[in-house]
């Protein structure tokens, strides 16, 4: 394997394909280490690692926890959202408070895009992309790429359709990078005020008709529909969209025998997809979550690790 | 007191001399220009190899004083436009309390004269308090010293309450200057919708907010009669309404900015929240068209929109920084380096844009020109001189500017206002 040099994981954008491929192999071997009765391997001892999130997150914050603590790792969380903030400190001096107690690492999540980079550019700590604005959220789609290899045993050549709000998502620009650097066919699908400005540079296919993607997709990865961003005024009604796009069992018959149904969650259930097609047979929503965390260990391990072949 | 400047050669916006000539300025004014002036003992000034011109006019500045005063006051902006070349400016309206009366833009004039050093020409606010409800008191603000009044950073969305402004100025003898910009489609837009917001995932502005205004004001001035000034224009599409317009005889004038001709959307790659500005940089295509007009006259005057934030303010990430780059003491570097030396715009063309023209919009007779009977407004540059914008010597308070580092031809090496040397 190549040798892994990068100090910060800020985006998939700037990830090589080898590199993106260095993590998904080192998670195959931290996934097992969940699996065991004593789920702790001593890899990361002695480091420490801060999760700073300005925005509320409970799915992604924990999972980053295990996977640190699994490794080790001491943990600290901070929920930034308002106090120090509204005290006239900046993000960059918070930061920098924090490193200076020695931290290794800073898994940052923040509503605006473009805030980790900055982070990186003047912290000597690690830092890592837990989601910045709209731009990217890159463990989530190196997640989901192991969950599709681990289930479909390839991603090159695959049909990988994401649906919904893509204007506002960041899952679906690190899908984006990520999939097609690996060989996949990407398909957007959406209400087209919710389809950016340009988005067939990056090199997907736009659909506004789910009917007519589900037959030649190999997976469907449905967005959450924000109803907390409706005041956008970019949509009819929620209840539009459900019945435009949303998955259910009806539209899935016409859908390959293989398709895969993922979720970044929290899901909507009733709006991007029914209840029986969240808990139903195609769907991988819960493998996600699983491989998520093995994922998060092998990003903070390659990070953060001694640089030595994976021996857990 | 008499001041003597020797071998001038003197760039006007009709002509560049061929020959080096003298100029005697006595009481503020152009008292001669000639060969061999005899200096009887005054101030003597050698511009060999320098160019002369009329001291440059700035339709568009924020001061911030008062409100902000930790972000500029007038004592600063004036030094920094001083240090740019600059005698005359006009500021915005957007301070706190808003130039909406005759008791502020009063304040401004005192506190102007007492700094003394360029000549600051207050832009009242179109709507008392910038609200968008009710006319200022016009006549009052023009009594008072205004020239000429703006919404500024917010257009005046209400096209009925837009056109009576333009048909009570035009009685009052106001300029209307317009920032072309519909909020709604604005929304929460950072930087120019398209590619690159997309990639990036920062919300877009998409340039119709611009151009439905440009329509808009140019619809209004063509049914009323009346004139507008329509304020940095930053898109291809806005030029090629405005081209059409002034075929049709609209009384309408533009002015752009130096960083929509120097910069692009590509800057914001970066984040650096100095890119950040309303309305945003654009694309190359932008660029190009914003030369051309120039070039071609449909983009009359140049102005900065210098807009000064403190180091705290944008020390943010990119969606809640505020808009705005500084500009005063960049500006004619950047239009000898980009037009002049890129043969977009000759010298003459420099002074019409930055000098003649300006004055003409506002109606000053005795500005943007040298000539005998003149005010003694003028700037000596060396134009072939590099230099580098550095952060340590800005003189304006705020230091927010994408260009620090940048290497600039043309340098200011003197300036005058009402006959006295003032950098």
């Amino acid at each position: 394997m190549a040798e892994w040099t990068k100090h910060s994981l800020l985006d998939l954008k700037s990830l090589s394909v080898e590199e993106i491929e260095m993590v998904l192999e080192t998670a195959k071997s931290f996934k097992e280490v969940s699996a065991r009765d004593v789920k702790k391997v001593p890899a990361l001892r002695g480091k420490t690692v801060v999760m700073l999130f300005f925005e509320p997150s409970t799915r992604t914050r924990t999972s980053f926890e295990l996977a640190a603590k699994r490794l080790s790792a001491d943990t600290i969380n901070i929920a930034a959202s308002s106090s120090a903030l509204s005290k006239g400190e900046t993000i960059l001096d918070m930061a920098k408070n924090i490193e200076a107690m020695n931290v290794d690492a800073i898994i940052v999540r923040h509503s605006c895009s473009g805030v980790p980079l900055i982070l990186a550019d003047n912290l000597s700590a690690s830092i890592i992309n837990a989601g910045d604005g709209c731009r990217e959220h890159p463990t989530q789609a190196l997640l989901d790429m192991f969950t599709i290899n681990e289930k479909l045993g390839r991603i090159k050549g695959l049909n990988v359709s994401i649906v919904g709000d893509i204007s506002n998502s960041r899952v679906a620009r690190s899908n984006i990078w990520g999939l097609t650097k690996l060989g996949a066919n990407v398909t957007v699908c959406g209400p087209s005020t919710m389809i950016p400005f340009g988005i067939e540079k990056l090199g997907v296919k736009v659909s506004y008709d789910i009917d007519a993607v589900i037959p030649e997709s190999d997976v469907l990865m449905l967005l959450r529909i924000q109803k907390e961003r409706q005041n956008d005024k970019n949509l009819p009604s929620i209840r539009e969209y459900a019945k435009t796009f949303g998955v259910d069992n009806e539209r899935l018959k016409r859908a390959k025998r293989e398709v895969l149904i993922m979720h970044p969650g929290p899901t909507n259930r009733g709006v991007e997809l029914s209840a029986e097609v969240a808990d139903g047979e195609y769907s991988v929503i819960l493998n996600q979550v699983t491989n998520g965390v093995a994922i998060r260990m092998a990003v903070l391990y390659l990070l953060l690790g001694i640089r030595e072949p994976v021996t857990v | 007191m008499s001041l003597l400047i020797k071998n001038a050669t003197i760039v006007n916006a009709t002509k560049k001399s061929s020959s080096e000539k003298d100029i005697l300025i006595e009481k503020g004014v152009i008292a001669k220009i000639g060969k061999s002036i005899k200096a009887d003992g005054m101030k003597i000034i050698d511009a060999k190899g320098k160019y002369v011109l009329p001291g440059l006019i700035d339709l568009h500045v924020h001061l911030r004083e008062p409100g902000r005063e930790d972000r500029e006051t007038i004592e600063s902006g004036s030094k920094a436009a001083a240090k740019g070349g600059f005698t005359t400016v006009v500021c915005m309206p957007n301070t706190n309390p808003v130039i909406d009366n005759c008791m502020i833009v009063e304040a401004i004039s005192k506190e102007s004269k007492r700094v003394g050093l360029i000549n600051i020409i207050p832009a009242g606010a179109i709507t008392k308090g910038q609200k968008g409800e009710e006319l200022s008191d016009m006549f009052e603000l023009k009594k008072a010293g205004c020239l000429a009044v703006t919404e500024d950073g917010k257009s005046v969305s209400n096209s009925g309450l837009m056109r009576y402004a333009m048909e009570y100025c035009k009685m009052v003898g106001l300029v209307v200057m317009d920032h072309c910009q519909d909020h709604n489609l604005l929304g929460s837009g950072v930087m120019n919708e398209g590619d690159i917001s997309t990639e990036l995932g920062l919300k877009g502005d998409p340039g119709v907010s611009e151009t439905i205004v440009v329509a808009r004001d140019i619809e209004l001035a063509r049914y009323l009669d009346s004139s507008i000034h329509l304020q940095h224009i930053s898109l291809a599409r806005s030029i090629s309404l405005i081209r059409g317009a002034k075929k049709e005889g609209i009384k309408v004038t533009a002015e752009v900015c130096p960083h929509h001709f120097t910069l692009t959307e590509e800057a914001v790659r970066t984040f650096d929240t100095s890119t950040k500005v309303n309305p945003p940089l654009r694309t190359k295509e932008d660029v190009a068209a914003i030369k051309k007009a120039l070039k071609d006259g449909t983009v009359d005057c140049i102005s900065t929109d210098h807009a000064p934030h403190t180091y705290e303010d944008k020390e943010s990430d990119f969606d809640h920084a505020p808009f705005g780059m500084i500009g005063l003491e960049t500006a004619l570097g950047l239009v000898v380096t980009e037009l002049v030396n890129q043969k977009v715009l000759s010298w003459p063309q420099v002074v019409e844009k930055m000098s003649a023209a300006p004055a003409r919009i506002l109606g000053l007779v005795n500005k943007g020109k040298i000539e005998e009977g003149a005010d003694a407004d003028i700037v000596i540059i060396a134009p072939e001189t590099e230099w580098e914008f550095k952060k340590e010597e800005i003189v304006s308070k705020s230091k927010n500017s994408p260009f620090i580092g940048r290497k600039l031809m043309g340098l200011v090496e003197t300036t005058i206002c009402g006959g006295k040397v003032v950098y």
